[in-house]
């Protein structure tokens, strides 16, 4: 069984981000960008997968301009076998939305039959948490989203996962094909080492772009501007308990 | 506008993130037309339907999907449900909240519907635009759908609270069984609910309680945390109410202090409580992200440079055993 994994790049999760003053978009030039952390978790889990002998291959997908091949690439290091390169140069004001993306996968995931798909549960640039679903609902398979654990059975061709819901952990059973997105503590992923990092050089990318894939990308929203958050007045340090009682009972009234 | 909201019940109530969903449906416009989906089966979901019924003066109908196949949350029949339910009404607007349920539901019901969804909505400011948070809350962007209808988004029920006296005992909504003959075909049976662990069902959800204490990686061990309970107990025996409940770091449910469900952050829970208190949380960004929106912030924590000061409008620069000792000792046990 072969395994699709969906990665994306995304500004690095320790980067404060910063309005543009036009308030037209984001800072994100010359900003670190790596790969999308539960998307790591999705190259991992897939990784281990195939290193249990549930899988034999694992292909990674990603979608974006030519600088996210080096996502790809990070996918390869960490032992991807290898990947799909879907070129797309955005258009700043009308990103990619989910919808699209999901089209798009569904499309490579038609040419590349993998009998699991694993995503990220959502980005953490857009914060959308869509594009599993999405998927899974375009090409009506069952999806288990926000995976904490998983485990496949082959011969039964079924996985279970164990869901991080709001009341606990959740447990379903799922006939592959299937689409599995992850959640925090699925896996811890691994780091690339540097002979890995060599060896990724010379696996394969392969190019393609929408049109080729036959998939409409139009976008039926638009991002009107952004803005920073309120800010929160600046608070103040106490020296004691007793101040900090009287000031929630008299001052801010909550006891 | 006409809209269908995806409630959720449980007891035989809707629940209230749903009730919060009605509260949008109203900002969308105040001449909206509400249906009400509730789905799952038996006398619970009746009872629940009854109350949705009252629930708002501006629901118009409820409707009840009663089947085996919808009484756990799997999402492959429910979106079938919710695919149905829509074509059939032709609705301007669907809205379900940004629960684990919504979250999981909605963007596939959008995609087997061919639009986009709009996810966590803090507010509208017209029927087509509204705001979200991206970067773990640190950018809100204003975003406006352009598509056909219809427009579907998930709220963050914090956002959205309900008014105590929204229930209205004079008008009640009709309640009509949904047509499930389309439930025997597609996806149905790909997928099989197995069971749910849950540690705390008693207290409600993280999301809509009004007192959160909540413990770092600082508090060290699991039986710490029940010093926080022991305090958020307290805390809402004297001020406010009985609906309190712990939260924890990401750090904290790593270590295994803690069940997930009880981790505050951009992708855990959302937290809006009149009072948020941290007890050795340092305040990383997507911790804030969780909590920012908490009337008081109060923050405990030995390193005076860290971040969660500066959302904090009252700190202590101490050790949080001593504190924490100290308030159980200080906190009269009722008003």
């Amino acid at each position: 069984m072969k395994i699709l994994v969906a990665v994306k790049r995304v500004v690095d999760y320790a980067v404060k981000v910063r309005v543009r003053p036009d308030r037209t978009g984001l800072e994100t030039a010359n900003v670190k960008m790596s790969m999308n952390p539960f998307c790591e978790i999705a190259v991992e889990e897939a990784l281990r997968l195939r290193e249990a002998g549930a899988a034999a291959e694992v292909v990674a997908a990603t979608i974006g301009p030519a600088q996210s091949a080096d996502t790809l690439r990070t996918a390869l290091a960490m032992g991807a076998d290898r990947a799909v390169h879907v070129l797309h140069d955005p258009d700043p004001t009308r990103p990619l939305l989910p919808l699209a993306v999901a089209k798009i996968l569904r499309a490579v995931t038609l040419q590349e039959k993998p009998g699991l798909v694993i995503l990220g549960k959502q980005a953490i640039d857009d914060d959308c948490n869509q594009t599993g679903q999405m998927l899974a609902g375009l090409l009506q398979w069952p999806q288990g989203t926000f995976a904490s654990k998983v485990l496949l059975d082959k011969e039964k061709q079924k996985a279970t996962v164990e869901r991080e819901v709001d009341g606990g952990i959740e447990t379903i059973c799922l006939d592959l094909p299937a689409v599995i997105t992850t959640d925090l503590r699925l896996n811890q992923p691994r780091y690339a080492t540097l002979p890995n990092i060599m060896k990724a050089k010379s696996k394969v990318i392969k190019k393609v772009t929408p049109e080729e894939l036959n998939v409409d990308i139009r976008s039926d929203m638009e991002a009107i501007e952004v803005n920073e958050p309120p800010k929160r007045k600046a608070g103040v340090i106490l020296s004691s308990v007793d101040e900090l009682l009287d000031k929630l009972k008299n001052d801010a009234r909550v006891l | 506008a006409s809209t269908l909201i995806v409630a959720e019940h449980e007891g035989g109530f809707v629940k209230p993130s749903s009730l919060s969903a009605l509260v949008a449906a109203e900002a969308i416009t105040k001449e909206n037309r509400i249906s009400v989906l509730l789905g799952g089966s038996g006398p619970a979901l009746h009872k629940a339907a009854d109350h949705a019924a009252s629930s708002h003066p501006l629901v118009s109908e409820v409707l009840v999907a009663d089947s085996e196949a919808l009484a756990h949350p799997l999402a492959e029949p429910w979106a079938q449900l919710l695919h149905s339910v829509q074509q059939k009404g032709g609705y301007s607007h669907v809205i379900a909240s940004s629960t684990s349920f919504g979250k999981n539901l909605l963007p596939r019901a959008a995609a087997l519907l061919d639009v986009s969804p709009v996810t966590d909505v803090t507010a509208i400011k017209e029927p087509r635009v509204f705001v979200r948070p991206i970067y773990a809350g640190n950018v809100l962007c204003t975003v406006k759908y352009t598509g056909e209808d219809p427009c579907m988004m998930s709220i963050r029920s914090t956002s959205f609270s309900p008014a105590t006296e929204a229930m209205s005992e004079t008008k009640v909504a009709p309640i009509t069984q949904v047509d499930l003959s389309f439930l025997s075909e597609g996806t149905i049976g790909k997928s099989t609910w197995v069971n749910l662990t849950s540690q705390d069902t008693e207290r409600p959800d993280l999301a809509n309680a009004r007192v959160v204490v909540t413990g770092g990686r600082g508090l060290k061990s699991a039986e710490n945390f029940k010093l926080l309970e022991q305090l958020a107990e307290k805390l809402g025996a004297a001020g406010l109410s009985f609906y309190q409940k712990v939260g924890a770091t990401r750090a904290a449910v790593d270590a295994g202090y803690v069940p997930n469900d009880l981790q505050v952050g951009q992708t855990g829970k959302i937290v809006a409580p009149e009072l948020y208190m941290a007890f050795g949380v340092s305040g990383a960004i997507q911790h804030l992200a969780g909590m920012r929106d908490s009337k008081v912030i109060v923050a405990v924590n030995k390193d005076a440079d860290a971040p969660i000061f500066q959302v904090a409008d009252y700190g202590l620069v101490a050790d949080l055993f001593e504190v924490l000792d100290e308030l159980l000792k200080k906190i009269p046990d009722k008003k």
